[in-house]
């Protein structure tokens, strides 16, 4: 499990980086935590002949709140989500999906870029993107472009990066103040990617309907999606126990997932129901007297 | 040291080992670095059966800084065969395996070559030029697929049965009110150790000697059989045990790579070093604890066991290594565990299949046979209607009926009986520990939203296999005091504990004693450390060593102090006499130090024995289980260092709750090994079963070794399946969800209860 031979460079800035990027061809590739490449290399699953290691690149370290929204750099990691204080208020959708994941030593390296690079379907960083609207801004020798995170994801693994590009960051709208929302997930370990995941908000009226319902889910497709039929359903209704099983019955038939050997997918359908529920009730401040 | 009251045996004395370790300044395989160091990797199969038609190394020895590439065809005509060291039945012997792959391939990593290189990266670019024609023959992987035999000499794939037992099963079933009979199985696991393998061979050529640093377990017995592969001296062969992270009985036991790597560096003339990686470990190292089990109970209406009969199936995996048919011997031998039941049958088969070789794991055959054994008995409990603690107390073997035989149950042992005990007594504190009365009408309640479940599970364990160790001590001319032992340190704290048994012996302090193991450069012959036996066997060695070199040194001091020996006494690294005299120990041996060997013979088994209790949680809408609460009561005869023993029963909770729960090696139908990364091969961590709770009892001590002590590694995790499994079954009953198979999977949950579910729809 050593890596396969290849060269490594650290540039300084990001016009150099893009360079390097774009002189390799398709043969050079971004490393940022290194945290899901670095397994890749040494199950040699990539084979890239030179690494272009964005660590030193100024600026892409930084989380913003302004009226725009939430500006995340591409190199924050999940401990500077955590440790960012603001963040309970100013997104607690985002701090709550990203305590989930992975371990202490990952989460020190592991970046918000790398993982919406990386895309892995179960992750939580892309859910959240996707749930929420996210606006990624990407940097290549054709310029700067601004893409959608549902448009950025364009199935298991894959993205529309291109060879010489880098994702520098990623901006949340900005969340509204009483927005009910919660996050939920199932891992058969704590860390662990998830075998399902909900993410999920919506804002009230005056009359406490529910509208600007934003259902995401992780770990049931090849990659994270939302759920529109679901947020069909909330929309304009007051969040109570009927419209949560409505909802949560829709989320089981809205999903086809494969088998795998961690789980069947019956299973991950009924359990993304299940999660749902739970996510609303939480969300509505409610409790299902759950049967079985 | 100066009076009885500070004895060290019986104290949490600290571990010696541990400031090495915390301070990162433990030597492991990996740390191991001399001059002119050449490193290997293995290439190993990637399909589970086929021929191997021609092998193509030529780019590989193309490459630079590779040195070579090791196939069965330079090894010579006759490849060595990887020996039984454990119940060497006959029937085995064609099943063993050949340290190199060289016409057919039996299991996803099973080696064909070895490529040796300046660094392992380079070997690891080399073994992927590496050209190899494979013809694909069907792959075996489950009982019964006797149309494809992997070993031409035979007609089908099975290459054990047997049937054993005592008193009349038949004639018990037949007459009893109550049979009942259900089919369980154990899902393939391993122990995995946090320290892979690995291995330096250092081949001397002007003086024709071998040096191999990082073995360990049985280091004398690998010796021998290296000897005999390489065909050279077995004195010229050393094998040094270094620290070691981990065995659970996996580690140690003589792979092909042991053969392999001492070979590349003979026959290179140069230092060559394999670490074994992760992935490489999840295929390579024994694979444990594949085996099903249809197991009958009767009993007669009020609970009283007549009979039992029990058939294991075990996976063996491509070939026989070397402990045999351990693993399914000892889940058969186990079956009845600490209750009288007066006709037990049991019957075993071993089959073949092209999966990797299994072997012993920390309790082996024990994990299962209590699971099986204990499922059913709260099956058969339920049935009767009687409570499941009433049922056990009824059955458990009293002290009165100790000793107790079990002869007969294992055709290649002669007769052996549970020793000594009080059963009972120790099933009521781990009744009371749990709360079991205050909380059994828990069982199967569902509160906000999980279903609780408290389960129990008894077990008898043995320890303490013979026949002998060896042990030396010395007193060295600065007055400190080296022990030299047989025994093999895995981790598990042995140094501390063979440490303070020579302290108390010589009244040495703890601090001034040395300990030494494994190797065999230390004496001329040692048995190693397995079944529980290091204390037991190294222990009882250690302890007739020290108190020959006690009596050396009282002579010495005789002469010196001029006193008889009746008139002294030892006091802390002094011999001080009646009369107020002394003279030091570093006195003493100022001139030459003092030496003495002793050494420990017995046949005799020890067996300890306990019973778990475990309450959990299970969420029925995801399958989720939640351990709340968990304790493990253990009498060990005799716990030379509690903390320990302690140590050792929540780590083989932990390990166990693991095997009920994670670890599971998950092959396909091809006979791919489908999760050989830690990312899909689940273990516990420590996180993850934080409460759980071990009482270590020393009620009866062992009768047959001077320290009466039993084994105690393994009774944390022989009964973690029994009592986990019965909870859960406990907290799904009300859905009438029985438990018979594990890893007890969230999905594998959720499927018993949707199916359950489905079949109340259709009855009603
Ligand atoms: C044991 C373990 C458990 C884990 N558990 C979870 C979990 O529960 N949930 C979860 O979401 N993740 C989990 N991860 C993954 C972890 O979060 C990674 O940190 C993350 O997926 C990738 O981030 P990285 O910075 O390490 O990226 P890297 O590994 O450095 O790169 C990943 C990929 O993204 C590309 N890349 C990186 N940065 C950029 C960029 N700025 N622009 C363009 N391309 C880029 C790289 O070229 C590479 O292809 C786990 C990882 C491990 C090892």
């Amino acid at each position: 499990m050593k890596l396969p031979p290849l060269d490594y460079i650290c540039p300084a800035t990001l016009t150099e980086a893009i360079a390097a990027l774009a002189a390799h061809g398709g043969n050079a590739k971004v490393i940022a935590g290194g945290q899901s490449l670095i397994p890749m290399l040494a199950f040699r699953l990539a084979a890239p002949s030179v690494l272009v290691d964005i660590g030193r690149l100024p600026d892409l370290k930084s989380i913003s709140i302004s009226a725009e929204g939430i500006d995340i750099g591409a190199l924050v990691t999940w401990r500077d989500i955590e440790r960012d204080a603001r963040l309970a208020q100013a997104h607690p959708l985002l701090a709550a999906a990203v305590a989930h994941v992975a371990h202490y030593q990952v989460r020190n390296r592991g970046t918000v870029g790398g993982s919406l690079a990386h895309a892995d379907p179960a992750a939580e960083m892309p859910g959240i993107a996707v749930t929420c609207d996210a606006m990624l801004t990407i940097v290549g020798s054709n310029g700067t472009r601004i893409v959608r995170a549902d448009e950025f994801i364009t199935g298991g693994l894959s993205t529309v990066l291109e060879a010489d590009e880098i994702l520098i960051s990623i901006r949340l709208p900005l969340w509204k103040k009483a927005r009910r929302w919660a996050f939920e997930e199932f891992a058969r370990r704590r860390g662990d990617f998830a075998l399902a995941g909900v993410a999920a908000f919506y804002d009230t009226d005056a009359q406490g309907l529910a509208y600007n319902a934003h259902i995401g889910v992780i770990g049931v497709a090849d990659r994270p999606m939302r759920l529109p039929g679901v947020e069909a359903i909330l929309d304009g209704r007051r969040i109570d126990a009927a419209v949560i099983l409505q909802a949560a019955a829709v989320a089981r038939d809205a999903i086809d997932p494969a088998d795998d050997i961690h789980a069947e997918a019956a299973y991950r359908c009924d359990l993304l129901g299940v999660l749902l529920e739970r996510a609303l009730a939480r969300a509505a401040d409610i409790s299902l007297s759950e049967a079985a | 040291m100066s009076d009885v009251a500070k004895f060290l045996v019986g104290c949490a004395v600290e571990r010696m080992e541990d400031a090495r370790f915390l301070s990162g300044s433990g030597n492991f395989a990996d740390d191991l670095a001399v001059d002119g160091m050449l490193h290997a990797a293995i290439l190993r199969s990637p399909i589970a059966h086929a021929r191997i038609m021609s092998i193509d190394a030529s780019a590989a020895l193309a490459m630079p800084g590779i040195h070579a590439v090791i196939t069965a065809r330079d090894i010579g005509d006759a490849i060595p065969i990887i020996p039984l060291r454990l119940a060497p039945l006959p029937e085995f012997e064609p099943f063993r395996q050949p340290v190199i792959a060289s016409d057919k391939v039996r299991y996803v990593g099973e080696p064909i070559a070895v490529v040796v290189a300046d660094s392992r990266a380079l070997a690891e670019d080399a073994l992927e030029t590496i050209g190899i024609e494979f013809e694909a023959l069907s792959a075996v992987t489950e009982r019964g697929a006797s149309e494809n035999a992997l070993f031409d000499f035979a007609e089908d794939n099975v290459a054990l049965r047997y049937d054993a037992g005592f008193g009349d099963a038949d004639a018990a079933f037949a007459s009893a009110d109550y049979v009942r009979t259900e089919r369980f199985s154990v899902q393939r696991h391993t122990a995995l150790p946090m320290e892979t393998r690995g291995l330096l061979a250092e081949w001397n050529s002007s003086a024709g000697r071998l040096v191999v640093t990082g073995a360990t377990k049985v280091t004398f017995y690998n010796r021998r059989a290296l000897a005999q592969m390489l065909g050279v001296r077995e004195d010229d062969i050393d094998l040094i045990e270094i620290d070691v992270g981990g065995g659970f009985g996996v580690r140690g036991e003589f792979y092909p790579e042991d053969f392999l790597i001492p070979f590349a560096a003979r026959k290179l003339a140069r230092p060559v070093k394999w670490i074994e990686d992760r992935r490489e470990h999840l295929m390579a190292i024994n694979h444990s604890r594949d085996i099903a089990c249809e197991l009958s109970l009767a009993c007669r209406s009020d609970g009283m066991m007549l009979g039992l009969r029990g058939r294991i199936f075990a996976d063996m995996g491509a070939y026989i290594r070397t402990n045999g048919g351990v693993v399914p011997a000892k889940a058969a031998q186990f079956l009845p565990g600490p209750y009288r039941i007066p006709n037990v049958s049991v019957s075993v088969e071993a089959f073949m299949t092209n999966k990797t070789p299994v072997g012993t794991y920390r309790g082996p055959g024990r994990f299962e046979a209590n699971f099986f054994r204990e499922r059913l008995i709260d099956m058969a409990a339920t049935d009767l209607g009687i409570d499941i603690a009433e049922f056990r107390r009824k059955n458990l073997i009293t002290e009165q009926e100790l000793p107790y035989p079990i002869d007969g149950l294992v055709p290649y042992e002669g007769p052996t009986s549970y020793d000594t005990g009080d059963y009972v007594e120790v099933f009521e504190r781990a009744l009371k520990e749990i709360g079991w009365h205050e909380k059994r009408h828990l069982q199967g309640k569902l509160i906000d939203g999980v279903r609780h479940g408290i389960g129990l599970g008894c077990f008898v364990e043995s320890g303490g296999a013979g026949p002998k160790e060896n042990a030396a001590v010395t007193l060295e001319k600065d007055g400190s005091l080296t022990v030299a032992v047989g025994s093999s340190v895995l981790g598990q704290g042995l140094e501390t504990v063979l440490g303070q048994i020579a302290s108390d012996t010589l009244s040495i302090p703890f601090d001034r004693i040395r300990v030494l193991h494994g190797s065999t450069t230390l004496l001329d012959e040692g048995f190693g450390t397995y079944h529980s036996r290091a204390v037991v066997m190294g222990g009882s060695a250690v302890l007739d060593a020290a108190t020959r070199l006690r009596e050396k040194i009282l002579q010495q001091a005789s002469n010196h102090l001029g006193r008889p020996n009746s008139e002294l006494k030892l006091v802390n690294a002094k011999v001080v006499a009646d009369n107020g005299a002394s003279v030091s120990f570093a006195a003493l041996a100022a001139g030459r130090e003092l030496q003495a060997d002793g050494t420990f013979s017995n046949d005799v088994r020890t067996y300890s024995y306990g019973t778990h209790a475990a309450h959990v949680t299970v969420d029925p809408r995801t399958g989720a289980v939640k351990v709340l609460d968990y304790i493990a009561v253990e009498d060990v005869g005799r716990a030379i260092n509690p903390a320990i023993v302690h140590g050792q029963a929540i780590g083989a909770i932990v390990q166990g709750l693991g095997g009920v729960f994670l670890d599971h090696l998950i092959y396909d139908d091809q006979g791919q090994l489908l999760n050989a990364s830690l990312a899909d091969y689940l273990v516990p961590t420590a996180s993850d079963f934080p409460v759980l709770r071990a009482v270590t009892l020393e009620l009866r001590p062992s009768p047959s070794n001077p320290l009466g002590a039993k084994g105690a590694g393994e009774g944390g995790i022989v009964a973690v399946a029994a009592a986990t499994a019965n909870a859960v079954a406990a907290a799904l009953a009300p859905l009438n969800v029985e438990i018979h198979h594990l890893p007890l999977t969230p999905p594998r949950l959720w499927r018993l209860i949707k199916n359950a579910h489905a079949r109340a729809i259709t009855a009603a």
